[in-house]
């Protein structure tokens, strides 16, 4: 008997007394319409086995990792140097969860483009909106797991959200941290929904994902001029899938099992060339030389932060959210018909793209915070020489005040320094001598005012500096009552 | 199997109908039973006003006055696994001999921690640029309102100060 027979002959025994593999191969053979099977419909199978890779690399981190706060750092650490791959499978775990993300947001932006959402697939693509926030979830808890400086100081942060809101705002952050405090509890409440209750919820919600995909078949192409009625869809979906389908597996999933090894081989690469992320500053409280930043899922949100007006943040943090998951809860229901191809829905395409070019915009300004002080701005940056060749002594003088008293932790000069305020490498050619006084004094624009912390002689100085800053050939700021003289 | 049993919704005066009743009122004390104590658990650290203790930041001599400097204490309500997440930093400002200040270290607007410059006499926000000046009251930036201070005290020639919670805008130091 050679080896096939053989092989054939279990497999016969196994499928006589389980009966499994006829139970599976009712789904994995259902017949789809032909047009399905394309390279833009893999982002879903990609998502899906992201997710098995994230819960096969999550227990192996599991075996070594512990949740409180007083060794989390060390097992990490352990992870990264000691323990046999445990670094490789942190960066697999960290690299396949920012995969996860990408992934599934290309997944949610292709389907509904294609209209997807619409009747009668209004129930897959409310799972889909939910497994979406379960998985940002994830990436909030699952960077708290790496319980270093970010962590921490992003706990705070979310707690600061937590406590605006109305009526609940102390009870929330208290079930939040586990306690008044960020602490040993926090961390396992954290631990706790990122290993057990979200992955419970993701694992249930991807079965009825699935389950709602092979019931109500897998979206046709969209054809432009075609639309969905609610009597006559799905007569129409099995009639195409009569005259023109093919099996799922493998005819249409020939594309999703390259897409699967696409994407995990491309997790693997990054995580062997990039390795893992953190942790990244032990969560000492005390140590306060440190700016806390969020992954890249939440840049987004942590510059809208920095950028709304000070009176619409309570609306746009508390309100924002609601609005936001309740319209894309709501999406099937109030555009569930009608047209599907996106060259026929304007509205559609130039949401997708008002709201990609938002999302990507808002990180990216995340990643250059140009709103924050440069901490060491004026301890650290040399003052250039062009300000300070040719100078008096009392300019000079006023050169070291600037340096000495913060002021380039906002304002540039040459180049360098904080962006909070403007670059003061014209600034004479933008206010006189009388505004220049006032705006040190009074501060003023999003400026503190120094009048309490500059002695007459250090204004002195830094106006008589301030002055002279300005490009050649190009005339002082002056007002109205003077004429303009050049060179003066 | 006989359908006509199984379909019917079972009668209350019936055999069979009292043990369905049974069963589904055994399994609703059960499940409140294992429910309500699960709930109360969650919920569990919502107790709101014990949150705060009295705690030494230290001897007066530690700050002179007219400065402003980093003080740590320990988390009155620490357990044993808390590591050094258990030391809470906060900013010590003394006016004269009496009279202090001591603010939290979170930034009013989103929790980060605050740094002190002593030249320019402001504290500055790492995250998103909040700065206060001396006395902790807003200086620019998007913090709704000045640095959180904590209620202090001075005894046994030690300044105490409640603490134990994260202050946040619906909860002020």
């Amino acid at each position: 008997m050679n080896i096939k027979v053989w092989f054939r002959s279990i497999g016969h025994w196994f499928e006589d007394r389980t009966g499994l593999g006829a139970i599976v191969a009712v789904p994995m053979e259902h017949r789809v319409p032909r047009s399905t099977a394309s390279w833009a419909y893999v982002f879903g199978s990609a998502t899906l086995i992201l997710f098995v890779l994230q819960i096969a690399t999550g227990i192996c981190l599991a075996l070594v990792y512990i949740p409180s706060p007083d060794q989390a750092f060390e097992s990490l650490e352990y992870l990264n140097y000691q323990a046999a791959l445990g670094w490789y499978l942190r960066a697999v775990h960290f690299w396949g969860s920012n995969a996860m993300v990408l992934v599934m947001t290309l997944h949610m932006i292709q389907v509904f483009l294609w209209g997807a959402h619409k009747h009668p697939r209004e129930l897959t693509w409310v799972a889909g909106v939910l497994l979406f926030l379960c998985t940002l979830g994830m990436a909030f808890t699952g960077q708290i797991m790496r319980w270093d400086q970010d962590a921490y100081w992003g706990l705070g942060l979310g707690a600061s959200i937590a406590a605006r809101v109305p009526f609940a705002g102390p009870e929330l952050v208290h079930v939040m941290l586990g306690g008044p405090i960020v602490a040993s509890r926090t961390l396992s409440r954290f631990f706790t929904l990122h290993v057990f209750v979200v992955p419970g919820l993701l694992i249930g919600l991807v079965g009825l994902h699935l389950w709602l995909v092979l019931r109500l078949g897998i979206n046709e192409w969209p054809m432009p001029g075609r639309l969905v009625d609610r009597e006559t869809y799905r007569k129409r979906y099995e009639a195409e899938v009569e005259k023109d389908g093919v099996r799922f597996f493998p005819d249409a999933a020939r594309k999703d099992m390259v897409g699967m090894g696409v994407v995990v081989l491309a997790v693997l690469v990054c995580a062997a060339i990039f390795g893992p992320n953190g942790p990244n500053g032990v969560p000492n409280p005390t140590i306060i030389d440190t700016a806390p930043k969020p992954d890249f899922f939440f840049l987004a949100l942590y510059a809208l932060l920095a950028l709304v007006p000070p009176r619409m943040e309570e609306v746009i943090l508390l309100i924002g959210p609601v609005v936001a998951i309740g319209l894309l809860l709501a999406l099937p229901f109030l555009a569930g018909t009608g047209e599907k191809h996106w060259r026929r829905r304007p509205v559609a395409v130039l949401g997708v793209i008002l709201i990609v070019l938002t999302v990507v915009t808002l990180a990216a300004l995340g990643l250059i915070v140009p709103w924050s002080p440069v901490m060491d701005a004026w301890s650290g940056l040399p003052t250039p020489t062009r300000f300070v060749k040719g100078r008096t002594p009392l300019e000079l003088q006023g050169a070291l005040v600037l340096q000495n008293k913060q002021c380039r932790n906002c304002h540039a000069l040459g180049g360098e320094g904080g962006q909070r305020g403007p670059a003061l490498d014209d600034v004479a050619t933008r206010l006189t001598q009388d505004q220049l006084i006032r705006q040190v004094l009074q501060g003023g624009g999003n400026m503190p005012a120094y009048g309490k912390n500059l002695t007459p002689a250090e204004v002195n100085a830094l106006v008589a500096f301030l002055k002279t800053l300005r490009p050649e050939n190009q005339l002082p700021a002056r007002t109205a009552m003077e004429a303009g003289t050049p060179g003066r | 199997m006989c359908t006509g049993h199984d379909t019917a919704p079972p009668s209350s005066s019936s055999r069979r109908g009292f043990l369905f009743t049974l069963g589904l009122a055994l399994n609703v004390v059960a499940a409140s039973l294992v429910g309500i104590p699960v709930i109360g658990y969650i919920l569990g650290p919502v107790r709101l006003r014990s949150a705060q203790a009295w705690i030494s930041l230290g001897p007066l001599q530690s700050f002179p006055e007219g400065q402003t400097r980093l003080a740590t204490y320990e988390n009155p309500f620490r357990v044993a696994w808390d590591g050094a997440t258990a030391n809470i930093p906060c900013w010590v400002r003394r006016i004269d001999s009496q009279r202090f200040q001591v603010f939290a270290i979170n930034c009013a607007h989103l929790g980060c921690p605050v740094r002190w410059f002593a030249q320019s006499r402001l504290f500055m926000c790492p995250c998103h640029g909040g700065v206060y000046y001396e006395d902790g009251s807003r200086a620019s930036g998007p913090p709704p309102r000045g640095l959180f201070e904590y209620e202090y005290r001075i005894q046994e020639g030690q300044l105490w100060v409640r603490g134990g919670q994260i202050p946040t805008l619906s909860e002020p130091a």
